[in-house]
């Protein structure tokens, strides 16, 4: 084999055109690396689905203005923490202006977010490759043991001095690399989501809101019939995102099916009032990996490194499921150790693994250590029942007047919490863990 | 909603699973199926109510004392993959530009 035939084709092969790796893609150009991204969707964006809800203010650090400039729905300016029975929900409704500036969250649709970020890629130098699969790493061994060298997509074969696995959940590069292992199923989740089309001014009078701003909802308790996870109603500009996730262990556990817990989301009496007379536009369902730093495999090897939520990056702190933002933050990281890496002369896994040092200066790792615990609390099933119902029957007894003499709330809370399942050490234990927790 | 206004439109709520799936776009990879079955593994190791449970697509049945998989309608998100049993399930992307192509996302 001459030396030619292995010369490589590009400085960096970045596979998946998501916010990790056009992010990545587009601050490698700019560093001046001949950089190619490869996605298997017929166009940026078309096989990338989320909740909806991007906290830009890492984006807005690589994009200055980019909430401005990019195809995104509404400014969140509201959120809504609701706790439902089957009859009954309870809301702490948080609305505050601030929010909107400097820009904090965002909702996306991932169809036409995700188009901007490639382009913005391809306007700094970046070779897309749209409609390709790659099908597996080439690995070479090299003086520092083995060494990812390029990708092989049905007969073509690519190389590059490093290949980034921006190939999302599923990451079929980080497993062929022996990065990441089959996740366990309490660390898995299941999103199902729904578009609904709606006038604009609906959703404004529906949500109070106005202008490009929106609403986010999070839902649990009998939204998921009782299994692990919650609901989410955010507003687009004209169209509503509303979707579960479900905790894959619980929802076997449970002997209930994913479509038919959506179905029974869709049709709460507290959720439907906000859907009727809309037009469901398109049906997806997203795989989640919420286990927190738990999740977060190795990120380098020799010649590769991975970046979002293919390395695991996704946080669930209850009331805010975040992924974009860590995709986009893991892929400054990538993009500086990368550099200097390359700039070193050495993209072995000891020379890439700046990356790794970036990543855990960064927001990222700091934010997965403080949500460390958040996972296993989460886990705890009153979290999805009992409390909804107990707040419920708090309310109910403060407004109800039902002829019986008004008792202080004091009395009305101990009198519905005795009557609840809840006992006063779960309260104790769920409240302290809570606070450790998030 | 007790009492709810009798609408023309079809309501978002009581739509199927099929219905729903009609207003995805999708790119049928006529040649290949990117799903394949081990029907003795999926047997022995309990997978194929797994992956029926979990499908949102509704990809997953059993006919016959079979499980077959209606790869078409396949969203692509790989929650079967994560609930199957190692050797039950040959679940791969479909080839690049088949498969569902989101217009939202």
């Amino acid at each position: 084999m001459t030396a030619e035939a292995t010369e490589p084709d590009f400085d960096v092969i970045v596979v998946g055109a998501g916010p990790a790796g056009s992010v990545t893609a587009y601050l490698l150009a700019q560093q001046g690396h001949s950089v190619v991204l490869i996605e298997r969707g017929e166009a940026p964006g078309a096989k990338n689905l989320s909740g909806g809800v991007l906290y830009g203010r890492v984006l807005d650090e690589v994009f200055p203005g980019f909430a401005e400039e990019a195809p995104v729905e509404r400014r969140i300016t509201r959120h809504v923490t609701t706790f439902l029975t089957g009859d009954s929900s309870v809301s702490v409704d948080y609305a505050g202006r601030p929010l909107a500036e400097p820009v904090n969250a965002v909702t996306v649709l991932r169809a036409k977010f995700d188009a901007w970020l490639a382009e913005r890629a391809e306007e700094a130098g970046v070779f897309l490759m749209p409609g390709v699969r790659v099908d597996e790493l080439l690995r070479e061994e090299g003086p520092a043991g083995p060494q990812v060298v390029g990708v092989r997509a049905g007969d073509d074969e690519l190389r590059a001095r490093v290949v980034v696995a921006a190939d999302g959940v599923n990451s079929f590069l980080a497993r062929s690399a022996g990065l990441r292992s089959k996740p366990p199923e309490h660390h898995l989740a299941v999103g199902v989501k729904a578009v609904i089309s709606l006038p604009r001014t609906v959703i404004e009078d529906r949500f109070a809101v106005t202008g490009d701003e929106g609403a986010a909802h999070a839902i649990v308790g009998d939204c998921t019939l009782g299994i692990g996870g919650g609901g989410f109603l955010y507003t687009n500009t004209d169209s509503l995102s509303v979707g579960v996730v479900l905790r894959l262990d619980d929802l076997l556990k449970h002997g209930r099916t994913a479509a038919e817990v959506f179905d029974h989301y869709l049709a709460h009496p507290v959720l439907a009032p906000y859907l009727r007379g809309g037009e469901m536009v398109e049906y997806g369902s997203h795989l989640v990996a919420e286990g927190g730093l738990e999740m977060l495999g190795s990120v380098v090897t020799g010649g590769m490194v991975v970046v979002g939520e293919a390395a695991g990056l996704t946080i669930n702190s209850g009331l805010t499921v975040r992924g974009m933002d860590l995709a986009i933050g893991s892929a400054v990281a990538a993009a500086r150790g990368i550099g200097e890496a390359i700039a070193a002369d050495d993209v072995t896994a000891t020379g890439l693994s700046a990356y790794r040092r970036h990543l855990d200066d960064s927001f990222v790792v700091k934010d997965l250590r403080t949500y460390e615990r958040a996972p296993s609390f989460l886990e705890r099933d009153r979290m999805y029942g009992a409390y909804g119902e107990l707040a419920a029957g708090i309310f109910h007894d403060v407004f109800a007047m039902d002829g019986t003499p008004r008792k202080h709330l004091v009395t009305v809370a101990r009198e519905a919490f005795k009557r609840s399942p809840l006992r006063l050490r779960d309260v104790i234990s769920d409240g302290w863990a809570g606070v450790r927790a998030l | 909603m007790g009492g709810g206004a009798c609408t023309v439109t079809s309501d978002v709520t009581t739509t199927s699973v099929p219905e729903r799936l009609a207003k995805n776009r999708f790119v049928l990879d006529e040649e290949e199926s990117h799903i394949e079955i081990d029907q003795e593994v999926c047997r022995a190791t309990g997978t194929a109510a797994r992956i029926i449970a979990v499908c949102p697509a509704g990809v997953y049945s059993e006919q016959d004392g079979q499980v077959v998989a209606d790869y078409a309608a396949c969203l692509e998100c790989g929650t079967c993959l994560a609930v199957a049993a190692p050797g039950a399930l040959r679940w791969r992307y479909p080839r690049g530009g088949f498969g569902v192509s989101f217009r939202e996302g």
